[in-house]
């Protein structure tokens, strides 16, 4: 765990791997929710890091953090969130093929697998989900897309995520969703917040 | 209270409803938005009674010009501009009481870029996650204005709590930025380190509310390659591969790949949002240990 300060209120705490990012943040929300953790504007987990902002004092919660025994992070007793999805992305066969697979075994794969949302970020409501292998990792497309239509679920690295809205993109597009990913009005307005469980369920589709 | 209301006259190259922002959603992805010119936004306010809480107008060089539908009490401030009602010169820096019908012109700014305009009750368009602002990064909040456009007013709080003196800020000749190095100062040499606080940078015109960009040399990376995204805060200075250090403002991304080798705390930010493309920046490095004499000869 290697604190590096950010300006006057912040702190980057870098870590080894994904998961004891995601020990951290569960234990950080932990102590944010029982008191213990002095006042925070805001918790950034991202692929490495922890980024804490809107501290008075990050030089002190560097010393304390030193202090810290970080448990693994506890075991997610709610119910995954199912993601409906119709497997019939522009990208399915390229990723089969980057695969060595068919498309139907891509499609079997990726809904069997059980992903964890490691972080937000490029867009409100962009969860970047992990969770497959390392050999399913994929490349970003060589060419961005100017317009990937809402509701996209595509891989890019190590990671599955799904457009909350149209926007460019690079990922490698699989299927598509009609699971509303971003609702202002809703509570959590985010359908994928970090440390969520997440899984794909196929939809029957004519490819 | 449908009379409430203001109806938009000439949008203006780009206005925008502000106010302070929605901080504390950075880990949903969600730009913390809000007034550029946090101390005008809040000026404009006091002037006509608002918390600072309440949403302002935001324009961008040539400002703006909307009819009230009921006589209100209006204030600019941020980038000077001649300010007129229906024609007729206002002053620009105080409150201004404008009859029902007629219309508020805010010019283009004398200097500086942006000017905030409030009105007595506030821009009362729907909130989003507690916040008016627009961020032009995510689409978040009401877009920016349109010709006809009609935006509701809130009733107002009440008469001024203070009468303010509202010095006229002069043309900014030179952005001057103070940051703190890190916290990925170390992917760049001693050598670039030394380009930040001693090349020739200027605002560049690609600038908007995501990021002041600067032209100038390239800073020289000591490590190549993208990071692992991380957390971004406001006032980061992100150096893209082109090398020019970019100012993170604040519709800025929360996450990103590209190294921060330093960072502007919020307290001098403000001068960022008058400042025209063109403008001299200078970077100056904050001590975080007492800084070494320099030596002479």
């Amino acid at each position: 765990m290697r604190p590096l300060p950010v300006g006057e209120h912040g702190l980057l705490i870098e870590l080894d791997s994904a998961e004891e990012v995601g020990a951290l943040h569960a234990e950080l929300l932990r102590r944010a929710a029982d008191g213990t953790l002095p006042p925070v504007g805001e918790i950034v987990p991202a692929a490495r890091t922890v980024f804490l902002d809107g501290l008075a004092d990050p030089r002190g919660l560097i010393a304390e953090l030193a202090t810290w025994d970080v448990p693994p992070r506890p075991a997610d007793d709610r119910p995954a969130v199912e993601i409906p999805v119709r497997y019939d992305g522009p990208d399915l066969a390229d990723v089969a093929a980057l695969w060595d697979t068919t498309p139907d075994e891509v499609v079997r794969r990726h809904s069997g697998t059980t992903f964890h949302v490691a972080f937000c970020g490029f867009a409100p409501g962009f969860g970047y989900l992990t969770g497959l292998p390392e050999p399913l990792h994929v490349p970003r497309r060589d060419t961005p897309r100017t317009k990937v239509p809402v509701g996209s679920v595509a891989l890019a690295g190590p990671y599955t995520g799904v457009y909350p809205r149209s926007s460019p993109g690079g990922w490698q597009l699989i299927g598509t969703t009609d699971a509303v990913l971003w609702d202002a009005r809703r509570e959590p307005a985010a359908l994928l917040t970090p440390g969520t469980r997440v899984r794909f369920v196929p939809l029957e589709t004519a490819r | 209270m449908t009379d409430r209301a203001l109806a938009v006259v000439r949008a203006g190259a780009l206005t925008t409803v502000q106010d302070l922002g929605r901080p504390g959603h950075a880990h949903l992805g969600v730009p913390r938005a809000g007034a550029l010119d946090a101390p005008a936004h809040r000026l404009a306010n006091r002037l006509v009674g608002n918390p600072e809480t309440a949403a302002t107008l935001e324009t961008t060089l040539t400002g703006c010009a909307v009819r009230v539908r009921t006589a209100t009490t209006v204030a600019v401030t941020g980038a000077p501009c001649p300010v007129t009602v229906d024609g007729r010169p206002a002053p620009w820096g105080a409150p201004v009481r404008v009859p029902a019908g007629a219309v508020l012109d805010a010019g283009p700014a004398v200097h500086g870029l942006r000017s905030h305009l409030a009105f007595a009750g506030g821009i009362d368009t729907e909130e989003v996650l507690g916040s008016r602002a627009a961020d032009l990064l995510s689409g978040l909040g009401p877009d920016p204005l349109t010709g006809g456009a009609v935006l509701p007013l809130g009733a107002p709080y009440g008469p001024p709590t203070a009468a303010d003196a509202v010095p006229h800020p002069g043309p900014v000749s030179e952005l001057v930025l103070p940051f703190l190095p890190g916290p990925r100062d170390a992917w760049f040499t001693r050598a670039g380190l030394r380009t930040l606080t001693t090349g020739r940078f200027t605002v560049s015109a690609a600038s908007n509310r995501i990021g002041l960009r600067t032209e100038g040399p390239p800073l020289e990376r000591a490590r190549t390659g993208e990071l692992p995204s991380e957390g971004m805060p406001l006032g980061a200075l992100q150096v893209p591969p082109n090398g020019l250090p970019v100012l993170f403002l604040h519709d800025h991304p929360t996450t990103g790949g590209y190294p921060v080798i330093g960072v502007v705390p919020e307290r001098f930010l403000a001068p960022a949002a008058q400042a025209v493309p063109g403008t001299p920046v200078r970077f100056v490095r904050l001590g975080r240990r007492p800084a070494r004499a320099a030596h002479s000869g």
